[in-house]
């Protein structure tokens, strides 16, 4: 069942057509993003002129540049706080069985269940009180809040599995657990961090609703954030809006394309756990 | 296939030598205030907040607010739109979950044979999923409208009669959220089905070929049960994120024409932010929170007796 066959060959004719129709929205994408305003040929047949306009427009417009650095540093900062906070609060609910340790796992589990939007409006409130809305900063907050309890689960399941050989040895020697966790536990958890990280990072950078509430009114914008008042400016000109579209997917594409294995393994694998 | 899709830990507990209980020194507990003061921070207690208010006639500015009981959830219940969007919700879940899984599952199985673009098409795919969805949104938007791609390629394969403004009629926008999310996220569930595929051995599948067993047969005894795992986590991604939309419907139709394409997430929206009205907003997400509790405690039972049944 190895070979290819006749049929293996069909299969692969019809797979080779979905695909097609998968990436048929991104070739309008980008057939639409460099054709000039006045074209206004069928949006599937091929750009015959294409320009560059659109994208320095958009770019202009759009303010794409500070929201690219925006996004860019709520990602990143808040990322490395759930990890690290998510891995340390891992190690002892993973290895003790006292009723404190499984009371507060269950605890931090119910974050699963909840919906943010139960808390995304109170919190709006004690945001607002803190002076926080319209910074940066109360969304590196809230994500670092948010993405505790998926992360923690994603590091207890995975710290479980494995043997707690290594540790005992560390401690034996004298080592302070702050060390064993740090220089013992940490390495191997590895493999769960890249997935963590990956899944977190996407997260993160796609999410559209909490700086919609917690940067309204402010001149700080997060790429989706920026790209949705661009819409929302540019209403019918197209050509523009899809330039900011691409110029806002291009990072992304291009983080996923150099990096498709560990990411697609990231998706895959910490859903098993 | 070369890669193994699944994560492992290094080593798995097997030790031969004698336990030693002794050495043992758990970890301190205080390594878990960090996350834990974060998260009460963030998320337990503005929810807990959030319940309470949802029984006030709270503004979201004023300090005096009133306890009113029931008068929220009664209100929703009064209220043609709000209930128009629980069914939207769940009419939304529901579509996703059953096409979104099924085309994941026949793409998996696709790539997951012996043709010669399997790892460019698992990577194509895929790529939708981590694009930003209210950017998908704004690009389908356009595709869908009246001058849109759509139609334009209705046109060129001689079917005019088709063309339409297909998010501006009310019976077709929510299909149209429905395909949008789709597409995008098919080749997520197409990934996890995957990694499920890879884990079954070859050698039974191959058994099972020499035998002589059918193909529909073999995928039905073999393939079903050990994909359990895969099925569980794909159907339970999907549901509750078909139940939590709100991006899509933002940048798609705003929740229109009219209220066609409301959900419970963009109602809360707008009744917050739009109309001030922030206790019926969160007696609405109070709703949302029941409904996702009840879905995932009712399909975790479910799918973890077959899952159990089935290995």
């Amino acid at each position: 069942m190895n070979r290819y066959t006749k049929r293996t060959f069909v299969l692969e004719m019809v797979m080779v057509a979905v695909g097609i129709v998968f990436a048929f929205p991104v070739y309008v994408l980008v057939n639409l993003a460099i054709r000039q305003p006045s074209d206004t040929s069928s949006p599937i047949r091929p750009t015959t002129s294409p320009t560059f306009d659109n994208f320095t427009g958009a770019w202009r417009e759009a303010g794409l540049g500070g929201a690219l650095i925006n996004s860019v540093l709520v990602t990143t900062v808040s990322v490395f706080i759930v990890l690290a906070v998510s891995a340390l609060a891992a190690y002892p609910l993973a290895r003790s069985a006292a009723r404190w340790s499984r009371g507060t796992f269950l605890l931090i589990m119910l974050g699963l269940i909840l919906p943010f939007q139960l808390a995304s409006l109170p919190l709006y409130q004690t945001i607002r009180d803190l002076g926080l809305l319209g910074s940066i900063w109360s969304l590196v907050l809230f994500y670092a809040g948010l993405q505790v309890p998926f992360t923690t689960f994603l590091y207890v399941g995975f710290l479980r599995a494995l043997p707690r050989d290594f540790e005992d040895a560390a401690s034996i020697d004298g080592a302070s657990p702050f060390k064993t966790f740090r220089y013992v536990v940490l390495p191997m958890l590895k493999p769960i961090t890249v997935t963590a990280l990956v899944l977190n990072a996407v997260a993160v950078w796609n999410d559209f609703f909490t700086p919609l509430l917690y940067l309204s009114g402010s001149d700080q914008q997060t790429v989706p954030v920026a790209v949705a008042g661009f819409v929302g400016q540019f209403v019918s000109d197209w050509n523009l809006i899809f330039a900011a579209l691409l110029i806002s997917i291009v990072p992304v594409l291009a983080v996923y394309l150099a990096l498709q294995r560990s990411i697609i393994n990231g998706f895959a694998g910490g859903l098993k756990g | 296939m070369t890669a193994d899709l699944k994560v492992r830990p290094p080593g798995r507990a097997v030790s031969a030598a004698p336990p030693l209980r002794r050495s043992r020194v758990a970890p301190p507990w205080w390594f878990v205030l960090p996350a834990l003061l974060l998260f009460a921070f963030v998320v337990l207690v503005p929810s807990a907040r959030g319940v309470y208010y949802a029984f006030t006639d709270w503004d979201g500015l004023d300090p005096d607010f009133a306890f009113i009981g029931l008068r929220n959830f009664i209100d929703i219940l009064d209220d043609g739109d709000a209930l128009q969007a629980v069914w939207h919700t769940l009419l939304i879940a529901v579509a996703v979950t059953v096409i979104q899984n099924g085309i994941g599952l026949l793409l998996a199985l696709g790539v997951n044979s012996m043709i010669k673009t399997r790892n460019f098409l698992r990577v194509l795919l895929f790529a939708p999923a981590v694009i930003t969805p209210i950017v998908t949104a704004y690009l389908w938007r356009n595709l869908l409208g009246p001058d849109g791609a759509v139609n334009s390629l209705l046109g060129t394969v001689g079917l005019n009669s088709w063309q339409q403004d297909w998010l501006g009629d009310p019976d077709l926008a929510l299909w149209m959220v429905v395909l949008v999310v789709v597409w995008q996220f098919s080749g997520y569930s197409m990934v996890i089905f995957l990694a499920g595929l890879q884990s079954i051995p070859r050698e039974i599948y191959e058994a099972a070929a020499i035998d002589g067993t059918a193909p529909v047969r073999r995928f039905w005894s073999i393939v079903r049960p050990l994909l359990a795992p895969a099925i569980t986590i794909n159907l339970m991604l999907s549901i509750i994120g078909g139940i939590k939309l709100f991006d899509q419907v933002y940048a798609l139709t705003g929740g229109g024409p009219g209220h066609a394409t409301d959900t419970i997430s963009t109602l809360i929206y707008k009744d917050a932010f739009t109309l001030g009205d922030f206790g019926y907003s969160i007696a609405l997400a109070v709703v949302l929170t029941v409904i996702v509790a009840v879905v995932s405690a009712g399909q975790f039972t479910v799918l973890n007796r077959n899952e159990k049944a089935a290995s």
